[in-house]
């Protein structure tokens, strides 16, 4: 833009600023095309999970199925124990992420608010699990979960995974910023800990704790190698272990039947991310403003 | 007295409060981490009873291995491919939603919503859209007048295929975090550097990007790390297959104790990729410390 130059100091700024707010159609353009590519295969699954074998197999393409036919969620279920898979996935999400939070609330509670020895341990000792991957720790992890008897079980999915450090981490820098004056007056009136936790911290608390559990809810949901390997009943199997299973029984033969099940994997979560977006999205990226 | 008791009392409370959770750690991270170091001495296969000591044996056959150059300039074009893709896309679609044009709040939504679904369940349904007869790539292919590759069989198609569909899940987290980078980005700056001529890519160039250093740093060592660790994708569309050829060292230590139940050469490797991110880590923050602090 040549006329910036000619435009009196003062006024630059508020010249560009209108510059930026003005629709320039080249981005408006570009965005555009962004947004079809990246969003057109959801809407791609959605459509094909509808399409019948014919629809689906045909040269040029079917864009969009015949009619709303169902046929290929009830062949899914009828495959795998769709129902189950999916009270298997909401149960164990709900329970883990619910516990995830309380460990690391209390943790952080207890490294904050607490004075206790090797207290810089402690939290040294949490914060360090952060940089071990899980691979290191899954042939280990599995034979003692086998040994306890835990394969095939829920408690055999779920526990391993327990441990809080993350969430201890986004804890620990919230209450850091608490008033501590609340907290010495709330002592004074004779509140113990338990009470201070529940009767000031939570309630102080809530953003951070919308986002460690939204984030906790995503990464037990989708959670992949863990509960694949630990788990081969279809009782107990959750939604992604359980299209492994349809995968492996249909294989690329019946694309509409596979595409159901992806769909009844990925749409709760999707729906969770469409009406919690901000609290979701604040707690996915929290690790690169407090990190 | 009274403070004796006090403090006895907080040390119950933090045993009760933290106790928990630095046991669950203790117990399933740092137990099995120290137990692995152990089990990538011996010779011993998933489930068996007997474990032959073998020192550094299994490292050395790592190392000696003839598919071990394969795994690792696997795992290097993968990680390149995805966290140098992930890096530039992302920036370029930050600095298009940083832009106030209408529909940008529902492009950033389609944008970031892969990131939420689940790895395998996206692997399954890109396997469909590389479709090379009825997928929705070969027709849109088919509109330019090119031929689709045989995407699931000749290489370096799958692992090609593998890359694109990671770089489509995190793209969205890439540009967020470049968003939020770009929008503390002084406008008086850019409004200087305007003032005193520059175009467009040269403000870009010379102050938005250094500025950036941080964000940029901050996702190279997240990217690289989650990118390293990739199995979902690659277990829904490839199995590390063709003849290997999308087998990272990820998928390598999964392979060899899961399906070959050689579990102490597995931890050998798995500890090889461990030593792996512990170093590129390192050597990362020490580079940001000297490099981060521009302003």
């Amino acid at each position: 833009m040549t006329t910036t130059r000619t435009v009196p100091a003062p006024t630059v700024g508020v010249a560009r600023r209108a510059g930026r707010g003005r629709p320039h159609l080249a981005t408006a353009a570009a965005l555009l095309v962004a947004t079809v590519v990246l969003g057109a295969p959801l809407v791609w699954m959605v459509l094909a999970s509808f399409k019948t074998p014919g629809e689906l197999y045909q040269v040029p393409l079917q864009w969009l199925p015949g009619q709303l036919d169902l046929a290929n969620y009830a062949q899914a279920a009828s495959t795998i124990p769709l129902g189950r898979l999916l009270a298997n996935s909401i149960g164990l999400t709900i329970a883990g992420a619910g516990l995830k939070v309380a460990l690391g609330l209390c943790c952080a509670y207890a490294l904050v608010f607490l004075d206790f020895p090797f207290k810089k341990l402690a939290f040294a000792l949490v914060i360090a699990t952060l940089m071990v991957p899980p691979q290191i720790t899954i042939i280990p992890n599995y034979t003692f979960v086998a040994s306890l008897g835990w394969l095939n079980t829920y408690q055999g999915i779920l526990v391993p995974g327990l441990a809080s450090a993350f969430g201890t981490f986004l804890f620990r820098q919230h209450f850091l910023t608490l008033p501590r004056s609340v907290l010495e007056a709330a002592e004074l009136d004779g509140a113990g800990h338990w009470s201070k936790l529940w009767r000031f911290v939570v309630p102080m608390s809530t953003p951070t704790l919308a986002a460690v559990a939204l984030v906790s809810v995503v990464t037990e949901w989708n959670d992949y190698l863990w509960p694949f390997l630990v788990v081969d009943d279809p009782a107990k199997m959750t939604l992604p272990v359980g299209l492994t299973l349809l995968q492996s029984v249909d294989g690329m033969t019946n694309w509409g039947v596979l595409l159901a099940a992806t769909v009844v994997v990925t749409l709760p979560i999707l729906l969770v991310f469409l009406v919690l977006q901000r609290r979701l999205v604040a707690g996915l990226t929290a690790g690169a403003v407090t990190g | 007295m009274l403070g004796a008791r006090r403090r006895r009392r907080a040390l119950w409370w933090a045993l009760l409060l933290a106790g928990p959770n630095l046991l669950l750690l203790v117990t399933f991270t740092y137990r099995p981490l120290l137990e692995s170091l152990y089990l990538s001495t011996l010779q011993w296969n998933l489930g068996s009873p007997d474990a032959r000591f073998v020192g550094l044996g299994n490292y050395a056959e790592w190392f000696t291995a003839p598919t071990t150059g394969r795994i690792v300039t696997t795992t290097l074009v993968f990680t390149v491919a995805t966290v140098g893709g992930a890096l530039v896309l992302g920036l370029a679609l930050a600095l298009l939603l940083d832009r106030k044009v209408a529909g940008r709040s529902v492009a950033r939504t389609v944008a970031f919503a892969p990131y939420v679904l689940s790895g395998f369940a996206v692997g399954i349904l890109w396997l469909f859209i590389f479709d090379p007869r009825y997928g929705l790539l070969q027709e849109v292919l088919g509109w330019v007048g090119v031929a689709s590759p045989q995407w699931y069989s000749d290489r370096p198609w799958p692992l090609v295929m593998v890359i694109v569909v990671y770089l489509w899940k995190n793209l969205g987290y890439v540009a967020l975090i470049y968003l939020a980078g770009l929008q503390a980005v002084p406008q008086d700056l850019r409004d200087a550097a305007a003032l005193d001529g520059a175009g467009r890519v040269r403000t870009l160039r010379s102050i938005v990007l250094p500025l950036l250093t941080p964000t940029t740093f901050f996702l190279l060592v997240t990217m690289l790390l989650a990118s390293m660790q990739t199995f979902d994708i690659i277990k829904a569309m490839t199995q590390g297959g063709p003849l290997g050829s999308t087998t990272t060292l990820m998928y390598a230590i999964y392979e060899e104790s899961f399906v070959n139940g050689r579990a102490g050469y597995a931890s050998a490797v798995a500890t090889v990729l461990f030593i792996t991110l512990l170093a590129v880590t390192a050597v990362q923050m020490r580079y940001v410390q000297r490099k981060v602090h521009y302003v």
